[in-house]
């Protein structure tokens, strides 16, 4: 069954490993719904978030291949597991004064911060899960959306321990 | 101790032990090379095309185990290797290719003989690097010879700007490497092991399916002892050839496309199928729905993405075959397996590989020919196409490391340089290199390299005229629609044609001139009759012989499974591919 699986992957921190692993994504026909990469408490190491679109017969093939990169440290399947995924959205509205009110209304429902206005526009900053951020888009359509950028999630295990993760071998 | 970059090149293949290198140089890279120039430990072997240096590079290392490596500048130096490595890496063959790069400054700028070489070969190769500082120059060649030479072996290239050969370095060469994201596999886990002792013991239709991971992992003496205790029958893909020796009477030949019946039909009907060291690719499987449809799988690889990547296995192994068959072997008994040994006794009766035994001179013969006056001692290189599918299944390889064949990219023009790396890797041995009309002519020059290191190579050409292999899907699939695969076409010829005969343009080229053009000794057969002299006398001699076999054009290789069939759905005329297309 199609399903989406986010993965969390320690890449070492050098040029050309981004390009690696978006080629092994294009070359062997998997599909990458989201995607970012941040640095991580060792600077020697990125961490990527990478959200996969597929089975479990292609999950399995994804962790594996990642894990025989080179470069690819470990490999932690943050799906089933008990995990934080957090995602920014920046959207920016149409919103002359009569609106403006309204808009400010799902700003504070969403918990969410104007970052920019000016007379015709206001841009919200929301932070959340993935389907909070599609209801607030969803909310603000009709309103017009001139422009929005989208981080990806991130995610992280929650509990002391690196849990759940495949390292490499 | 201080030394140029291009020296601690030098130095680090030293300590690699590396003793014969391929090559072509070019702006970039002449300080590598000089620092080469006179070196006595290295024997640096120029081809004419950078894709015969690394095919060369490749024939080496499989036929003898070591890693294979080249040299080649940058740009048009780095992309002429590009085939080379997708071969190698397909087959898992231990290489390590350097290429020059533009000075560090230049890079991004399209500089004179740029391409961005690391992105190119990135899906090509194990691992590739680029040099950013020269001091890193030790550790990454460590590193390259370590990638390429464990767990699963494969290509790693190490890209070198001019700027990191001319810096002055310290060079201090580690003894270990430890790479974090990289571990190797060694022996199966026990209880895995046990599982597999016990589905061996229950089954009643055990048969062994290994490939070319045996090889690799130098497994065979252990691999014949498994089969030897167990009475277990072997197929072998490919790649495997020579793991187990053709002359046992428990190998069943190749299964596959051009498998033979018996291995096919075993494969259809076992109920415990043992991989070791194959990987269910599409040209063993036929259609994966119906592969070994009665059987459970066990799957012992070296790399664990092999594992139920086609084939969901139930006891998979993740290891080097040799030390999982060691471990396997301590506990193997002979099986009571008497009524399916019988019924595959049967098959191999009543389906032996044959061909017509008449006055025309068939490829089949030849081989069986060439196996017999070789004494079954020679090593054979392949090109791809009917050829190499020939030589698979009529000379019989009793020991591993004599097919040097690619299997995986199937790349025209391989075996002769291959079989120059073959040549000076094993320099007393008998290197054949069986070749098709066609792909020989893409790797031709390579005749000259030969020349001048005086190689007793042999070179069969089986020359049908045809891109064979295409030839033949166009007969039994494309209502002989023979599109741009007959070799001997001119501009005279009318549009449509699929009738070679007396009518047709003479062949160009000339492989009998050509040959004498190189400097070796060239014959042209034309007769059954004088297939053995011709033989007799191109082995006898100390000389590079080019045989120019004139075969019969519209030879089939047979059987053959319809690609998108199940294994066990084998045609062997156009008759039954008309069945099978209506079917
Ligand atoms: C580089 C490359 N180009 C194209 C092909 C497709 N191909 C596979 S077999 C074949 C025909 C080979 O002809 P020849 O060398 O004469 O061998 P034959 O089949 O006639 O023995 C071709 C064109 C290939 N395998 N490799
Ligand atoms: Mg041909």
């Amino acid at each position: 069954m199609e399903k989406e699986y986010t993965l969390a992957v320690t890449v070492e921190n050098k040029s050309g490993v981004l390009a690696h692993i978006a080629g092994l994504f294009s070359g062997r026909g998997f599909n990458i719904s989201e995607l970012s990469v941040g640095e991580t408490e060792n600077p020697d190491y990125s961490r990527m978030t990478i959200v996969v679109k597929g089975d479990e017969k292609i999950l399995d093939q994804v962790k594996k291949q990642l894990n025989k990169f080179i470069d690819v440290v470990k490999v932690i399947d943050l799906s089933g597991a008990t995990a934080v995924h957090r995602e920014i959205i920046l959207i920016k509205v149409k919103a002359p004064a009569q609106k403006r009110q309204e808009v400010f209304q799902i700003a504070e429902i969403f918990k969410g911060k104007v970052v920019d206005l000016s007379h015709e526009s206001l841009t919200l900053e929301v932070t959340g899960i993935a389907d909070k951020i599609e209801a607030l888009i969803k909310i603000l359509q009709p309103y017009g959306i001139l422009e929005m950028a989208r981080t990806g999630r991130v995610s992280i295990s929650r509990g002391a321990g690196k849990k759940g993760g495949t390292t490499n071998g | 101790m201080r030394m140029t970059g291009a020296k601690a090149i030098v130095e680090a293949l030293h300590k690699e032990k590396v003793t014969t290198l391929f090559g072509i140089p070019g702006g970039v890279v002449i300080p590598l090379f000089d620092a080469i120039y006179g070196d006595k430990k290295l024997n640096l072997v120029v081809t004419k095309h950078e894709q015969g240096a690394i095919h060369a590079a490749d024939g080496y290392a499989r036929s003898c185990g070591k890693p294979g490596v080249c040299i080649v500048t940058s740009g048009p130096g780095a992309t002429n290797i590009v085939t080379g490595l997708a071969t190698a890496y397909m087959d898992s063959v231990p290489l390590v290719a350097i290429t020059g790069q533009v000075p560090t400054a230049m890079i991004g700028n399209d500089a004179f003989q740029e391409a961005d070489t690391t992105g190119i070969t990135r899906p090509v190769t194990k691992h590739n690097f680029l040099i950013r500082e020269p001091g890193e120059l030790p550790l990454v060649l460590k590193k390259a010879f370590y990638l390429a030479t464990t767990g699963r072996c494969g290509p790693v290239l190490v890209d070198v700007p001019k700027d990191m050969l001319t810096a002055q370095i310290e060079f201090d060469y580690p003894d270990k490497v430890s790479i974090p994201g990289y571990s190797i596999p060694e022996q199966g886990h026990a209880r895995q092991i046990k599982k597999v002792m016990d589905a061996i013991k229950e089954a009643k239709k055990p048969l062994i399916y290994a490939g070319g991971g045996i090889i690799t992992s130098n497994a065979s003496d252990e691999l014949k002892k498994f089969a030897k205790t167990t009475g277990i029958p072997v197929v072998l893909t490919l790649m495997g050839l020579g793991a187990f020796p053709a002359s046992e009477p428990e190998f069943l030949g190749m299964l596959g496309m051009h498998g033979t019946k018996t291995a096919n039909y075993a494969t259809d009907r076992c109920d415990l199928l043992i991989a070791l060291g194959s990987r269910f690719d599409d040209r063993v499987t036929g259609k994966l729905e119906l592969f070994a449809p009665h059987a459970k799988f066990i799957h012992v690889d070296i790399d664990p993405a092999s594992i139920s990547k086609n084939v969901i296995i139930d006891i998979p192994i993740v290891g080097d075959a040799k030390q999982t068959l060691r471990e396997m072997n301590k506990q193997a008994q002979k099986l009571a397996i008497s009524d399916w040994l019988s019924e595959i006794a049967r098959w191999k009766e009543e389906h032996p590989l044959t061909y017509s035994n008449d006055e025309v001179l068939r490829p089949q013969y030849v081989i069986d020919r060439l196996y017999e006056i070789t004494k079954g001692d020679a090593i054979i290189t392949t090109e791809v196409g009917q050829n190499q599918m020939w030589a698979a299944q009529f000379y019989k390889f009793n020991k591993p490391r004599r097919l040097i064949t690619s299997g995986g990219l199937g790349t025209m023009g391989y075996g002769l340089p291959a079989a120059i790396g073959a040549q000076l890797a094993n320099p007393d041995a008998l290197v054949v290199d069986i070749a098709g009309d066609g792909s020989i002519q893409m790797n031709i020059q390579e005749m000259a390299t030969i020349a001048q290191r005086a190689l007793p190579i042999k070179v069969v050409i089986l020359n049908n005229g045809y891109l064979g292999m295409v030839r033949q899907w166009q007969e039994y699939f494309f209502d002989r629609r023979y599109s741009a695969t007959c070799l001997r076409r001119d501009k005279r010829c009318p549009d449509i044609c699929c009738e070679p005969g007396p009518h047709c343009p003479p062949y160009v080229p000339d492989f009998v001139k050509l040959a004498d053009a190189y400097g070796a000794v060239g014959i042209r057969i034309h007769k059954k009759a004088d297939v053995d002299d011709a033989l007799r006398e191109a082995v006898t001699q100390d000389k590079t012989v080019l045989m120019d076999f004139l075969i019969n054009p519209e030879e089939n290789v047979t059987p053959m499974v319809p690609a998108g069939a199940p294994i066990n759905k084998m045609i062997s005329s156009k008759e039954d591919a008309d069945a099978f297309l209506l079917a």
